[in-house]
């Protein structure tokens, strides 16, 4: 038995820290992306997309919003770069419990990003004119798994035992009934 | 709803510790635009001509622009406005970086500044929280030390500072207010919030900005950033490479320094080294520059790289931007170590890197002369770059002569007498100026001299080229796609205009034409100042994104506020006249319009009073520059012309013309 290749397409946005210059031209485009009606208005705090500068200590780094975590991290690391000290926490993606990050400003409300959908790229990619922001489609192969029968009486013996079997035949009876 | 802007301003009193929110009266809006324009109504409604830079009724007034925060690329300046120490006129610097958008973000179009506080506070802003708190903690630290300090103690990595530093709160004439990457140095500003007892203004913000019609505005903003990869791609030829591109004069990026270090003058304004440009020269400044630079930075929402983050070894870093990068290097004719070493401390005093290497030159040729004695600067250091920071210091403390020297070239001279005025000889209305001096003279850089409000060069010229191409077909590539030109007569200006002939300076571009030009330069930075754009992206550099025929449609889309060319160049014709009135209404006369007296080798007294005559006129102004009933009237400044004639400055029963002449005699 072999499995069957497919491909997706993966998109993501490819960072390249050195050549960002910190203008946050990102986050207004972002912000102004997806606000309802499109562009009505823009606030930083709202947007996806987040500069984390320190210029003094020559620290850029453009982050998007990523899942929304329902717990903090247990450990925080810090990261030594090229002798910079960076927070773990600064390149995290998540909207997550222990900062305000990714969170509508008024409800609290995660944030993720979801590539301007309906744009041919992302905008701050488009708006980033130092190209910081590159915008990857990246084809990716995956195996779409055969289902085997024994995995399908596995989980009807489980409904069987809790259920009873009787019961359990009478449901998938009701259910072909209203196909 | 109000679109673009807030619609609210925070008004501090200092005296009695009062902060209010105060609701602006859009019309104001239509009639002004915001920032300068607005700034300059408030000046003229609030600070009459008898109240001066340091008395508590003297506002100071930081103001965003209509366009901030919206997502117009490089609409983040703040500009702000008081009456200057130095000059005695307004003063209206501006800076970049990121302070003017977040105001906006909290909720505030302005906040004006009165009164002063007994103790060091700082004004804490975070949306519709804000406090005047105690900054005596802050006490005589640096400008970027304090706004680090205010990031660190209250935990927010995402505020912006304006602060000053030593300077500031010792009313030094020529201290600026830094922000980081950016400042606002010129007419000693940052002494009159020293003044005021303000050490900074934090502010953090997380509100919306609206757009009145968000596709059309979106589709703009595209445009203009198209244009500008565009320009990236097509820098102009023929001329040097700093000004070929976008964005303000690019010191950081490029090192080719041969235009300023054999053009510009070193020393006092005094040496003009040719030939000083070497290989070995540019070798060693090159290696300089880029071992101490970090990395080229940005201003909020711009693509453009003006900005370089510095890291001298033994230094803290600092940031940097233009011409500061040579002022201090010249003015000792010292090399580009030095100067970018001593520009670390005179950023975090918070001075002007205009002012200020210019007046230490010039105590040192009081010195080397005798008018200033060895007794008047004790304990001075013996080496040259020595002195330079052993006077930075007395200055920024006013300790023994940098009491004096802290009041500037003109005021110091006054009290040093004995001929020093004749060392403090690069000015215009007292205020010290880039250090050029040149042979033949420039019409349209006479005008501008003589009559930009803003007494700094950079501030008024751009748009037209400042001197003629060689070739005939040189000019004509460069008309091809001269999209700008508020008119196509224009073109023909530039290419009938020649380096030498008939139709070369002095006597081309005519005093009209030349009247013309200015005016059209002038007005583009009246565009900018009241919409908070950097003039990087329009009015200074050669061939903009930004221009008078895309601006109306800016307004339009941004605010809602019907716009089209002929009324935004009414209303900046509103805003200068306004500016020039509060000048005006302080004193200033014609006999005040004039560039330093050695600025030309080549000086025609005949065709300079036709030059000032031709444009007074073309600007609606009489003889002696003051604006005319019918020019006020036509503007709707009708209270300015009331004024005016309460006071005297016009006649009732005449248009301002005789009265003026009478005054003369």
């Amino acid at each position: 038995m072999c499995a069957e290749k497919k491909t997706r397409i993966v998109k993501t946005i490819e960072i390249d820290v050195d050549k960002c210059n910190g203008c946050r031209a990102c986050e207004v485009i972002c912000s102004a992306f997806h606000a309802e009606p499109k562009y009505s208005s823009n606030n930083p705090a709202r947007s996806r997309i987040r500069v984390i500068r320190e210029p003094l200590r020559d620290i850029y780094v453009p982050v998007y919003a990523g899942e929304y975590t329902m717990a903090e991290c247990a450990g925080r690391d810090k990261y030594i770069i090229d002798g910079k000290e960076y927070d773990e926490c600064s390149f995290c993606r998540a909207s997550c419990p222990s900062r305000v990050e990714f969170k509508e400003p008024d409800s609290g409300l995660p944030l993720k990003c979801d590539m301007c959908e309906g744009e041919d790229e992302p905008l701050c990619v488009k708006w980033c004119l130092a190209e910081a922001l590159i915008y990857v489609e990246r084809e990716e192969e995956y195996e779409v798994e055969e289902e085997k029968p024994e995995d399908l009486e596995i989980g009807l013996e489980a409904l069987a035992d809790k259920y009873g079997l009787e019961k359990l035949v009478d449901t998938v009876a009701r259910l072909a009934a209203k196909e | 709803m109000r679109y673009a802007e807030t619609g609210f301003n925070l008004e501090v009193d200092l005296s009695r510790g009062n902060v209010e929110k105060v609701a602006t009266d859009p019309r104001d809006t239509e009639l002004y635009l915001g920032g300068l324009g607005t700034n300059a109504k408030i000046l003229w409604d609030r600070v009459p001509p008898e109240t001066d830079a340091f008395d508590p009724e003297n506002l100071l007034i930081f103001s965003t622009g209509l366009l901030n925060a919206t997502p117009a690329t490089g609409c983040n300046r703040t500009i702000i406005s008081t009456i200057s120490p130095q000059t005695k006129l307004m003063a209206f610097s501006m800076m970049g970086g990121f302070w003017a958008p977040e105001l906006k973000y909290a909720g505030y179009d302005k906040v004006i500044i009165r009164g002063k506080s007994p103790d060091l506070v700082y004004l804490y802003i975070n949306n519709d929280t804000v406090e005047i708190r105690d900054a005596s903690h802050l006490q005589g630290k640096g400008a970027i030390e304090t706004a680090e300090a205010l990031r660190q103690e209250l935990g927010d990595p995402k505020l912006q500072v304006s602060a000053i530093g030593l300077a500031g709160e010792n009313r030094v004439f020529f201290a600026s207010i830094e922000q980081g990457r950016s400042s606002a140095s010129r007419g000693g500003i940052g002494a009159v919030m020293g003044d005021k007892g303000l050490k900074a203004i934090a502010v953090r913000g997380t509100k919306d900005i609206n757009l009145a019609k968000p596709a059309e505005f979106i589709g703009l903003c595209n445009e203009v950033l198209e244009y500008i990869k565009y320009r990236e791609d097509h820098p102009i030829p023929g001329v040097m490479p700093i000004l070929a591109g976008l964005g303000s004069p690019q010191e950081m990026k490029i090192h080719d320094e041969k235009w300023h270090t054999e053009n510009f003058m070193w020393g006092n304004s005094r040496v003009r080294r040719k030939g000083f440009w070497t290989d070995e020269i540019a070798k060693a400044w090159t290696e300089t520059m880029e071992s101490v630079r970090r990395r080229l930075i940005s201003c909020y929402n711009c693509p453009m790289k003006c900005g370089a983050t510095i890291s001298v070894p033994g230094l803290p870093t600092y940031m940097m931007k233009c011409f500061s990068k040579l002022t201090y290097t010249m003015a000792a004719m010292s090399d580009l170590e030095f100067g970018l070493s001593i520009a670390q401390k005179a950023t975090e005093y918070g001075v002007d890197g205009f002012s200020t290497p210019q007046v230490m030159a010039f105590a040192l040729e009081l010195l080397e002369n005798g008018i200033l004695k060895e007794s008047d600067f004790p304990g001075m250091p013996e080496d040259n770059e020595g002195r330079f920071y052993w006077l930075l210091d007395r200055i920024v403390r006013r300790e023994g002569i940098g009491d004096i020297l802290a009041d500037g070239t003109y005021w110091a001279a006054e009290r040093i007498g004995n001929g020093a005025h004749e060392y403090a000889h690069n000015n215009i209305k007292k205020h010290e100026q880039l250090p050029l001096k040149l042979s033949m003279l420039n019409p349209v850089y006479f005008l501008m001299y003589s009559t930009g409000e803003k007494i700094n060069i950079t501030q008024i010229e751009g748009q037209f080229p400042q001197a003629p191409f060689p070739k005939k077909e040189q000019r004509e590539e460069f008309v091809k796609d001269w999209i700008q030109v508020p008119d196509e007569k224009f073109k023909q200006y530039f290419l009938d205009w020649e380096p030498r002939g008939e139709n070369s300076n002095p006597y081309y571009p005519t005093p009209q034409i030349a009247s013309e030009i200015v005016d059209w330069q002038e007005m583009m930075h009246y565009v900018d100042d009241a919409l908070g754009t950097c003039a990087g992206l329009s009015s200074f550099p050669l061939k903009p994104p930004y221009h008078i025929h895309n601006y109306p449609k800016f307004i339009e889309a941004g605010t809602g506020i019907p716009m089209d060319k002929d009324k935004l160049v009414e209303i900046t014709r509103r805003n200068r006249n306004l500016v020039r009135a509060v000048n005006i209404r302080r004193g200033m006369r014609r006999a005040d319009e004039k560039p330093p007296a050695n600025h030309w080798k080549k000086r025609f007294p005949e065709l300079e009073a036709e030059l000032l005559d031709t444009y007074y006129k073309f600007k609606g102004w009489n003889k002696d520059g003051i604006p005319t009933a019918e020019t006020l009237k036509s503007l709707g400044l009708d209270y300015v012309c009331e004024d005016f004639i309460k006071r005297g400055i016009l006649k009732a029963d005449e248009e301002g013309e005789v009265n003026a002449e009478a005054d003369q005699n």
